[in-house]
């Protein structure tokens, strides 16, 4: 097999590496690990592994494009035949975590089980194969299913209206400070600042800024929550909105929210909220009735839509009425019993306008609409409620073993400090590794930015008790271990394909692409 | 609940150890008057049989039983299933953001080859791990290349995918910057002279679709040009990627970014979403670049593996001093279309690109015995508009018989009288040459 690179795998460092002494419950990562090369680093010439109809026309480009803009093919492409692209993503596959191989407890990510119903709803054919521009009396069940999900999100958030356009939370926060500058704009003055508690995502200050908002950091208290005089002291009428999370990344609920609201909306300002942590609100209250005024969804965390390796996400807005026209299209609406997008700016002459092309991560909408069926409002609540529960289960297990910055209650995350491990030497990041070689995904490391070293569990409602007990016994193991052979930490993971890897070596010389002859060492 | 693995015994130990008296206990922080008194309005629970009836009766009547003759923007191709089955692997979907690499070193590895892939067909140095779509790609290349001149204006063709448009119209909006559209010819590309003087001193870049909405092949090497003798970058939109398979990269005829969607590779068209965008670049404006990129390195044993790197251009670090908020992206898209590209290889390519060109012919070939003239004189892919007089008649009468016609260009194009009959359709491999034969026959009756 042609090996340009002169790269081999490494099987002596393999066998001694599987050699090393076992630790963690139940010999939980052992496997058979491949090692496997690039794409680009294997096959031989006139490989394939596809099989194509005939062109049914012999026309010749050249006769049409300037020959300069065509090419006989694409210098560099791999040559392999099915199998070997099977094998090959196979074998990348099992070097990978995912929820399906274990507990993901990584805050503020929601990484609950992906439903297999879901997934094979998603891809019926009249959903998977339907072209967006397909004309309404084509396209009515998707359609029909946009509007009922669109009601159903307005509902559990409590807000009067919900585009589904936004392709990711990210994007819902960028879509929802472009309705609330709409907004100010057609008061006369878009305003210049956005304030923005310290215990935000990263996210919201870029968003912020790709709005041209000047963001301005509000300190949370003691307790982990926003203090009304926080908000008042930064509160004046240059304030277009405040961006609250809430809970908050601490897993704390802002139990001043109302209030909060009452500040802001006093001085013309809009209060936005994050839903990247909606999951632990699902029935039991809703953002719409405490003072929001806008609110993106998370559906890849709230509503089990896969996460995908890093996407497609999905970022839903809910609004309150007063910003519906200024809403993104398209939007879905019901008349009589057939459904329509509105895409024409005549319509909506308020809109921002299109935030991307066509109508949104449909695909996702259908995974989100089918767990909403799935577990109705009881099974919903139960989820928030099992959510919580299992947060302040492990919060129970661990709060003698690791510093909890925080007493305030937690809803469906906690967060811990590093600052027990402080005397031995062991951080935040050779717990998370270690956390790996005891067969678990490690929590979010070093985030929220206002605890020092912080390890963020989320558990997620999906989650038995007895997973839940496993992780914090190994949370537990590792911080003995810390305190008496703190170098078995620094050393982990010994147990993944992969040891520590240089991460200051990729970026001072980084190589993002293969080309031949690449060489990495 | 299937998914609830909890037990009522397990929830009475559970709160025990939590020191909760109930369920409703552990919401304490929550104010009384803030919380929900009732239960959400919506349809009780579904068990699994009647969530399937009632989710296919929906896809039931969405009509897919002939493929599309619409494309402009989502291309129907085939998809071949080991790509949706090694998707299925739950490792893959199931993944988050490739956070700790030592246990996500197949994802890492798969964008590196994404990345790859990227570079080869675009012809150009780096790529980012994949954007939320195309359009929001092409948003993020202008703001891109404001930062990188600092200059304030954007000179966009009218061929580039009118939703494009209107997305960099609604990213724009907020930071004074100002948009061109120069027009296009009755050749269907970018009216040259119009652009060159356009550009000026003040501009950032160009924007030239390759091929553009309108199927054809516009002239990237003169845009590039007219753009750099004036210091401005040249950006090329691409929404049918399978075009690349023909035609040079664009980076080899003087595009400085490349963006669009790589939907035609491996992801079904799914009534618009999701689907990878895709973002290339020259090497020099790297740390200009948005979005996550995977990078290789080595371990602590020496042996090769790749990380996220770059980050301290993002958000999560640099706050709101990144290049862009851009966080989760499209990587499962993109592992599609990775997947399929490597079963198509460089000769699978080659040929898929060449029969959708000779698709393209026939449909061609089949309107005009018919009497359909052909809207635009320049060089086409597999998309090309014709005259058919009434297209929104057309396509009314077409979806009555379970075919999606095309897209009526007045519908992106209000005010151009041309372009009053026109219907944009397209040929791909999907279409075969009877079926292409049949369509041109049921526009004329």
């Amino acid at each position: 097999m042609a090996n340009p690179t002169g790269w081999k795998p490494d099987v002596q460092a393999g066998v001694a590496h599987a050699a090393q002494e076992e630790v963690g419950l139940g010999h939980a990562t052992r496997g058979l690990a491949f090692e496997e090369g690039l794409l680009f680093e294997r096959g031989s010439r006139g490989r394939t592994g596809v099989s194509l109809p005939p062109r049914g026309s012999d026309a010749d480009p050249a006769r049409e494009i300037p020959v300069a803009l065509l090419r006989p093919e694409v210098e560099g492409l791999p040559e392999v035949g099915e199998l070997e692209v099977v094998r090959h993503f196979t074998r990348l596959s099992t070097w990978n975590w995912g929820i399906d191989t274990g507990f993901y407890p990584l805050g503020s990510c929601t990484m609950k089980y992906n439903p297999r119903s879901s997934e094979a709803l998603a891809r019926l054919p009249g959903f998977a194969e339907l072209h967006p521009l397909a004309p309404p009396s084509m396209a009515q069940g998707a359609l029909e299913l946009m509007y009922r999900l669109e009601r159903a999100l307005s509902e559990i958030s409590g807000f009067a209206t919900t585009t589904l356009a936004p392709a990711a939370g990210a994007q819902g926060e960028l879509c929802g400070l472009m309705v609330i500058r709409a907004y100010h704009v057609a008061r006369g003055n878009p305003r210049k600042k956005v304030l923005i508690p310290d215990t935000a995502h990263g996210t919201n200050p870029a968003s912020s800024a790709l709005n041209g908002y000047q963001v301005v950091p509000v300190k949370s208290g003691e307790d982990g929550r926003l203090h009304p005089e926080a908000v008042r002291a930064a509160m004046d009428e240059d304030v277009a909105a405040i961006m609250i999370t809430n809970p908050n990344t601490l897993g704390i609920f802002e139990s001043h929210i109302a209030e909060i609201a009452d500040v802001v909306h006093a001085k013309g300002g809009l209060v936005y909220g994050d839903g990247a942590n909606m999951n632990a609100l699902l029935g039991v209250a809703r953002p719409g009735d405490m003072g929001f005024d806008v609110m993106q969804f998370n559906l890849h965390k709230t509503f089990a839509t896969p996460h995908g390796g890093g996407g497609p996400g999905s970022g839903p807005v809910a609004v309150k009425e007063q910003l519906a026209p200024f809403l993104p299209l398209p939007l879905v609406v019901r008349e009589g019993d057939r459904y329509r997008l509105v895409t024409d700016p005549a319509e909506r002459p308020r809109s921002i306008g299109k935030l991307r092309e066509f109508w949104g991560n449909f695909g996702m909408f259908v995974r989100a609409w089918a767990l909403i069926r799935e577990l109705g409002p009881e099974g919903l609540r139960r989820a928030a409620e099992l959510a919580v529960l299992n947060a302040n289960y492990a919060r129970a297990l661990l709060k003698d073993a690791y510093d909890l910055p925080y007493a305030t209650d937690s809803l469906h995350e906690v967060v811990f400090s590093d600052k027990n491990l402080k005397p031995t030497g062991v951080t935040t990041m050779d717990v998370a590794k270690r956390l790996i070689d005891h067969g678990f995904h490690p929590p979010t490391v070093y985030f929220p930015l206002v605890v020092h070293g912080a390890l963020m569990i989320e558990p997620t409602e999906t989650e038995s008790k007895e997973t839940i007990e496993r992780f914090c016994a190994a949370m537990r193991d590792i911080a003995e271990e810390a305190a008496v052979r703190p170098e078995a930490v620094k050393a982990a993971p010994v147990k993944p394909v992969r040891a520590r890897l240089d991460e200051t070596r990729a970026a001072r010389k980084p190589v993002l692409r293969w080309t031949p002859g690449m060489k990495v060492e | 609940m299937r998914y609830h693995p909890h037990t009522e015994g397990d929830v009475r130990e559970m709160l025990e150890a939590a020191g909760a008296k109930s369920l409703d206990d552990l919401f304490r922080s929550i104010p009384a008057p803030l919380r929900l008194n009732r239960p959400l309005e919506l349809p009780p629970p579904a068990d699994e049989i009647t969530l399937f009836s009632e989710l296919r009766r929906l896809a039931a009547r969405d009509d897919v039983q002939h493929p599309p003759f619409v494309g402009a923007g989502a291309y129907p191709h085939h998809v071949p299933p080991v790509v949706d089955q090694l998707l299925l692997r739950g490792e893959f979907f199931t993944a988050y953001t490739p956070y700790q690499p030592e246990i996500s070193q197949g994802t890492l590895q798969a964008l590196f080859e994404w990345q790859t892939f990227v570079c080869l067909l675009t012809g150009l140095e780096v790529a980012n791990a994949s954007m939320y779509d195309g359009a929001s790609a092409t948003a993020e290349a202008v703001l891109m290349a404001t930062r990188i001149t600092g200059r304030s204006k954007v000179v966009v063709s009218a061929a580039v995918h009118p939703e494009y448009r209107k997305v960099l119209a609604t990213y724009l909006r907020s930071s004074g910057d100002r948009i061109v559209t120069v027009p296009f010819g009755p050749d269907g590309r970018t009216d040259l002279a119009a652009l060159s003087a356009a550009v000026d001193e003040e501009t950032a870049a160009v924007v030239v679709g390759y091929p553009n909405f309108l199927g054809v092949v516009d002239a990237v090497p003169e845009a590039a040009a007219a753009a750099h003798a004036k210091g401005a970058l040249c950006i090329s939109v691409t929404t049918e990627a399978v075009a690349l398979g023909l035609l040079q990269g664009p980076g080899a005829l003087g595009a400085d970014a490349a963006v669009g969607t790589f939907q035609s590779f491996g992801n079904p068209v799914s009534f618009g979403g999701p689907a990878p965008g895709f973002f290339a670049l020259r090497e020099e404006h790297l740390r200009q670049m948005p979005g996550r990129v995977c990078g290789a390195t080595v371990d602590k044993l020496g042996r090769r593996g790749f990380v996220l790197t770059l980050s301290t251009r993002e958000q999560h670090i640099r706050r709101e001093r990144a290049t862009s908020n851009i966080c989760t992206n499209a990587g499962l898209c993109a592992l599609a279309s990775t997947i399929h590209l490597a079963l198509l290889g460089k000769k699978g390519l080659a040929e898929l690109a060449r029969v959708n060109y000779a698709r393209g012919r026939l449909l061609s070939e089949a309107m005009e015995r018919q009497g359909f003239r052909r809207v635009f004189s320049g060089p086409a892919f597999n998309e090309l508009a014709f005259e058919v007089g009434d297209a929104e008649g057309v396509v009314e009468r077409l979806a009555s018989r379970g075919i999606a016609a095309g897209a009526p260009l007045a519908r992106f194009y209000p005010d151009d009288p041309k372009l009053r009959g026109a219907l944009l359709c397209v040929a791909t491999e999907l279409h075969a040459p009877e079926l292409i034969d049949l369509f041109a026959k049921a526009v004329r009756s």
